[in-house]
């Protein structure tokens, strides 16, 4: 097994879910509580990675911090290299394919929160975002938990966009499917086997960690 | 000018009315405004206005110096900013925290050992001792509002908003504490906006009565005069009380209460009366009027009086007898005939017991 592969996935998905958790949830915020008449349109975008096949989003994203892009030119001045081709690139990447998975189950647990609760929080002067902390998350926490599990668990298996962004350097941007991918191409079946064994394994593990603890809330996906 | 509450604004609701509110609450001394009417007259919008919650798309809510609400010129004055108590109709506790985790949600500001000192007041005050690491999901209902109005005082707020604080609770335990919340209100000395829909509460609770129908305010003053002097025929049909009298509770036999009211003896219902002092009411299609001189009957009340005034509604007529009091009947038009009456005759009016329903007021 591809040990090196293996720990830059894990790597991975992990620094994906940490930042969807921090900036998932003002994202899944704004949707559940704006009543800007246009918020529909926000929600699509949000919800695009859900249907965009992962090269078109891979291909965006590699022209966007491309070195011809202004984005892509202020990032390797500042820091003196270019974004594509490195972890931190494809984690940007991870992090837009993830954010439906992310911001969803947050949206769908704030708006579980009984509004009446909120509006008793704000009304003994506790300020929207004090109320935001010390009630609205305390009461989500089934679905952050949800969010960040599942955004953890879709970036363990993601293979167009970090083909696309990341390619395929060993130790960096080389994750556990492009690895089976390479294995099966080598016609090294035994070698695919075993690490699709383990993906599988820990999905269907994270699986179930989600369903059990969403057993009443939701049925088969979360609901919006 | 002194200090007051003062409203006077406009809401639409499209596809149903425009809520035009207009009222004024002296705040000092404190005193309590019922927001009276049936359900979906506005009320409860008025109250999340003064809140903060809704917003009224013009006019002002001024409280004392401070303006809350200025459409015009864009003022909106967040509930945070608003000093007040809040109490929604299904209490609205905090799930997760306990009771007195919710008590004290509100006073974060506050040094720890001021907040645990505060916390044990408002526990004493409410008789909730020995629930205070309880979760709102094991409390009765009449706790969950005894809770509910400790967090909405906790931070001596400067109005007290209460919307139905007692319809989510059952008949025995609403009577009970609807006179355990008078008590209250008047020992806070803060003044309050009380919404509700029972008589018998408005009665109790306030001091001012607001009557609503369909977004209006359809007529402003003190509980007696609402219920025995309405403005018109709308206000007496929400109302539906058209005696309310002041009478002392002279005996109490049982629950079978005699009463002196103005110099008239009455039997009434008072089971749930305590003190002495009390509103006497009586629907006006409770009472029967009969020649004098007749023969015996069920009624425990015979009061013979003259008809002072006579107003004819459609195919009734409703008469007012003074017997004491003025007292309200509504007979037919045909039964007017039979017994002949005009102003000045003397008639018996006879009221079940059971009619004559008793509020207790503040002596």
């Amino acid at each position: 097994m591809n040990w090196i592969a293996i720990a830059v996935t894990f790597k991975l998905a992990l620094f994906t879910a940490a930042v969807l958790l921090i900036i998932g949830l003002p994202v899944a915020y704004w949707l559940t509580f704006s009543k800007w008449r246009w918020k529909f349109i926000v929600e699509s975008v949000v919800a695009l990675p859900l249907v965009l096949p992962p090269t078109v989003l891979g291909f965006y994203i590699l022209v966007a911090i491309g070195p011809h892009s202004p984005v892509g030119r202020f990032y390797s001045d500042v820091v003196g290299h270019p974004l594509p081709f490195t972890f931190e690139g494809l984690l940007l990447a991870s992090i837009l394919y993830s954010l439906p998975f992310a911001v969803q189950p947050f949206a769908a647990a704030f708006e579980q929160v009984d509004r009446r609760l909120i509006e008793a929080s704000w009304t003994l002067g506790v300020s929207k975002l004090k109320t935001f902390f010390r009630l609205i998350i305390p009461l989500s926490v089934a679905g952050l938990i949800t969010g960040a599990v599942l955004s953890f668990a879709h970036t363990l298996g993601e293979f167009g966009v970090v083909l696309m962004v990341g390619g395929n350097i060993e130790g960096e941007t080389r994750t556990v499917s492009i690895d089976i991918y390479d294995e099966v191409q080598a016609l090294n079946y035994a070698g695919a086997a075993k690490t699709a064994l383990l993906l599988l394994a820990v999905s269907y593990g994270v699986l179930i960690l989600v369903y059990a603890m969403n057993r009443k809330v939701w049925a088969v996906w979360p609901q919006r | 000018m002194a200090a007051a509450l003062t409203v006077d604004c406009r809401k639409t609701f499209p596809g149903r009315f425009t809520a035009v509110a207009q009222l004024s609450l002296p705040l000092d001394p404190p005193r309590v405004l019922i927001l009276f009417g049936p359900s979906g007259s506005g009320k409860t919008t008025l109250l999340r206005c003064l809140a903060g919650l809704e917003w009224p798309e013009e006019g002002r809510i001024q409280f004392g110096s401070t303006t809350w609400v200025d459409a015009a010129s864009n003022i909106r004055l967040s509930p945070q900013a608003r000093r007040i108590g809040y109490m929604p109709q299904d209490y609205a506790l905090f799930p997760m925290h306990t009771v007195a985790g919710n008590i004290e949600y509100g006073l974060s500001d506050l040094p720890t050992e001021a907040r645990r000192e505060r916390v044990r007041e408002l526990i004493d005050l409410l008789q909730l001792q020995g629930l205070e690491q309880s979760k709102p999901a094991q409390l009765s209902g009449g706790q969950q509002q005894r809770v509910a109005l400790a967090r909405a005082i906790a931070s001596r707020p400067q109005l007290l908003l209460l919307d139905e604080p007692l319809s989510a609770l059952d008949v025995p335990t609403r009577a009970k504490l609807c006179g355990e919340l008078r008590t209250l209100l008047k020992q806070l000395t803060i003044p309050a906006v009380v919404v509700t829909h029972d008589w018998a509460e408005a009665l109790t609770l306030g001091d001012i009565i607001a009557v609503m129908s369909a977004g209006q305010i359809l007529q402003v003053g003190s509980p007696q005069e609402v219920f025995s002097r309405p403005a018109n025929a709308e206000v007496a049909q929400i109302v539906g009380i058209e005696t309310v009298v002041q009478g002392q509770v002279v005996a109490n036999d049982n629950g079978l209460a005699t009463l002196l009211v103005n110099g008239t003896t009455l039997k009434g219902l008072g089971a749930d009366v305590s003190g002495s002092a009390v509103y006497v009411c009586i629907r006006a299609e409770d009472v029967l009027l009969e020649q004098a001189g007749r023969g015996v009957t069920s009624a425990r009340n015979h009061l013979s009086g003259l008809v002072t005034d006579m107003l004819p509604q459609g195919v009734l007529v409703k008469v007012t007898v003074d017997c004491g009091f003025p007292l309200r009947a509504v007979i037919t038009r045909g039964a007017r005939e039979e017994l002949g009456l005009e102003t000045g005759s003397v008639v018996v009016a006879a009221i079940k017991a059971g009619a004559v329903h008793l509020v207790p007021r503040s002596g």
